[in-house]
């Protein structure tokens, strides 16, 4: 399946430096599996108390978290301010977004090693100016329904008025969006010559390989 | 030549260029814990792929495992499940593995450089952000997700892109009682948590020359909390005593081999860096953070800053609300409920020296209700208990624990119950991160000390003067 565009509810998160504890905490990194996070993102935000992966308790929500609130509750496109998903580099926090049913996150900037991993899983990420995230999180929290239409193709972003909005994206990443690539296939095509760097620091770093 | 300590590293590890600006680089050493990995062995199994070189691999528990009555096994199921299936994993592949129970066993960070695994001039990775604690070695360290250590177990390589340069270069002397933890919570405060965001970070001045290994590691392991996947320290004669008699050193066969390539692993003296930042290492005190990001750190003499100093307002007022402070609160006035002494940022045996010399002869604070210590790794609790030094906390009425992350992610039963305040020589104080709702100041070894003896924030300097 080709994934090119992606449409719908905005959900703001007006803050910087959303940290990946933030987005899934601990006690659910004890999962052997890559799905069920879904109803644990922003766990310490969206409900009054925690939860464990095991329990089975109906949990109150906190109703002025914006997850709680029609129509952020079904959005699929997220939006913060600067460094999103610094911290641990826990890819939970990836998965929850995506178990969630979120398709594409907008911030002014990612940390490394939350954008790679991102990328690995096919989230969309999309940085832009911190004035048009600024003005997008103003509208979405006052007019509410706000939805965005991404084409992947073409590096654009309608909003709901029609104004566009240009956004780049690395062709590698955009790739393996698109064409849901398995990277491990595409790098086992270098095999020969993983091999041939290999035997060479047999030879010239013998004691890397001192253990065998 | 003009190379940094970087460029060289990865040109040695570079095994083509892409199309797409990523290289294909070789690691070296894979090191892997139960909470990230389960995942990547199943897609392993799912798609019937081997792994690369199992000899690249080190294994242990250490997020989820219990610091107490290891005896009596694990009670929450689901943790346990998590340690057997690491358990099984590494029978099944034939795994270097360090299961509980065994002296060897600890934090990932602690036991790679303890035990030899981690080398200068490797390239060094694992499933942990913390991963850049391995570069006070001279290694190229840093963590990655779940889908790259799958991608690592089968390729043992990962197409990355290079970082730009950044030097730090320190100089001047730490005051007395001043130690590593200071100066990188300073330059955290300084650069900002973003503030290394695209590149690798290399230490360098004569300060971090005059440091111990151990306390170059408690700067490398903080990089991450500056937004850069790696800390890089230059190889030196420092290290190389470090080094002497570790386990998984190269054998007396290759040992001079090894040695002439260490040698070389520093920044040329032309070398050039996108970005050079210096800082002044005599006038940093202790620091204690005040808020929910690391970067948010000020001088244990100073006070809770106010509005007019913030730009982010609304971030600002949040920290407050959760942390539970007022502006322009002395940070000496904040009591606190919960000490915690370990992480891979402080559990090392200077670390507990450092705290066992404040806290020799006194007794922690009627007030504060928990006080523990957690070793880094087993070798590191023997060693400690050789020196004598759990007498010393058990006196003074601390807790002595088993080793593993603990209190820093609190996923076993040591966390902070919600509102209770810590003093932590950890590296996070993000919401929830020691526990929901609660409240971390990160300070260093010496000042949780003095703070579980005051029963609140206290420039160490002064207690020990007062002593
Ligand atoms: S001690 Fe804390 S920071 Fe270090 S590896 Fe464990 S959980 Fe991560």
């Amino acid at each position: 399946m080709k994934n090119k565009l992606f449409s719908g509810q905005v959900i703001p998160i007006n803050r910087d430096n959303v940290d990946t504890d933030l987005i899934i905490p601990k006690q659910y990194l004890k999962s052997i599996k890559k799905s069920g996070f879904g109803p644990y993102l922003f766990d310490s935000l969206r409900y009054n108390e925690t939860a464990t992966l095991d329990s089975t308790k109906e949990r109150e929500e906190d109703s002025s978290f914006i997850l709680n609130k029609t129509p952020y509750r079904n959005g699929k496109i997220l939006i913060a301010k600067a460094n999103f998903g610094c911290g641990s580099s826990r890819e939970h926090a990836v998965w929850a977004i995506q178990n969630y049913g979120i398709d594409v996150v907008i911030a002014e900037s990612f940390a490394d090693i939350f954008s790679r991993n991102s990328f690995k899983n096919g989230l969309l990420l999309i940085s832009l100016d911190a004035q048009v995230i600024e003005d997008i999180i103003n509208t979405t929290l006052k007019e509410s329904e706000y939805i965005l239409s991404i084409d992947l193709e073409s590096e654009n972003i309608t909003k709901p008025n029609g104004e566009q909005i240009s956004f780049s994206i690395d062709d590698s990443y955009k790739d393996r969006i698109i064409n849901n690539l398995d990277d491990i296939e595409l790098t086992l095509r270098f095999k020969d010559e993983i091999k041939s760097y290999e035997s060479k620091m047999r030879q010239n770093k013998p004691w890397l390989f001192g253990n065998e | 030549m003009n190379n940094t300590l970087y460029d060289k590293i990865w040109d040695e590890h570079c095994i083509r260029n892409n199309d797409d600006k990523t290289s294909l680089i070789y690691i070296d050493r894979h090191l892997i814990h139960e909470v990230t990995s389960p995942q990547a062995f199943d897609g392993l199994d799912i798609k019937q792929r081997d792994i690369w070189n199992q000899h690249s691999i080190l294994a242990t528990t250490d997020h989820n495992v219990p610091t107490i009555n290891r005896d009596k096994g694990i009670a929450d199921p689901v943790s346990k499940l998590q340690i057997e299936t690491l358990r099984n994993n590494c029978k099944k592949h034939n795994l270097q593995f360090y299961d509980l129970g065994n002296v060897k066993q600890g934090i990932v960070h602690v036991i790679g450089p303890e035990l030899g695994m981690t080398q200068p001039g490797m390239t060094l990775v694992c499933g942990d952000s913390h991963t850049s604690t391995h570069g006070a070695l001279a290694s190229l360290a840093f963590g990655i997700g779940t889908s790259d250590v799958e991608h690592v177990l089968a390729t043992q390589c990962l197409n990355l892109k290079k970082e730009k340069n950044f030097k730090i270069e320190v100089n001047g002397s730490l005051n007395p009682h001043i130690t590593s933890k200071d100066l990188i919570l300073h330059i955290i405060g300084k650069i900002g948590t973003s503030g290394g965001t695209g590149y690798t970070i290399e230490y360098a001045g004569s300060t971090i020359a005059d440091l111990s290994i151990e306390s170059r590691m408690t700067i490398c392991n903080m990089t991450i909390e500056a937004g850069a996947k790696s800390g890089l320290m230059s190889f030196d004669q420092t290290t190389h005593d470090y080094l002497k008699d570790r386990e998984f050193l190269p054998s007396a066969k290759h040992y001079d081999q090894a040695l002439k390539y260490w040698e070389t692993l520093k920044s040329d003296d032309n070398a050039v860096f996108d970005r050079v930042e210096k800082f002044d290492a005599s006038d940093i005190d202790p620091q204690v953070t005040w808020g929910t990001s690391p970067e948010m750190v000020v001088s244990v003499d100073d006070k809770i800053p106010n509005a007019d100093s913030i730009n982010n307002q609304e971030e600002y007022l949040d920290t407050l609300k959760y942390m539970g402070l007022e502006p322009d609160t002395e940070i000496k006035a904040i009591h606190l409920d919960k000490i915690f002494i370990g992480s891979c940022t402080n559990s090392r045996i200077e670390d507990l020296r450092q705290a066992a010399d404040v806290v020799k002869g006194e007794k922690v604070s009627s007030n504060i209700k928990q006080a523990i210590i957690v070793p880094g790794s087993g070798l590191v609790k023997a060693q400690a208990e050789n020196e004598g030094l759990d007498k010393i906390f058990i006196q003074a009425g601390f807790e002595w624990r088993d080793p593993g992350c603990s209190m820093c992610l609190g996923m076993n039963d040591d966390f902070l119950e919600p509102y209770e305040r810590c003093a932590s020589t950890s590296n996070r104080n993000f919401q929830g991160r020691q526990g929901d709702k609660g409240r971390t100041h990160l300070v260093s070894p010496s000042m949780a000390a003095a703070a579980a003896i005051k029963g609140h924030f206290y420039n160490v300097k002064d207690f020990m003067n007062e002593k």
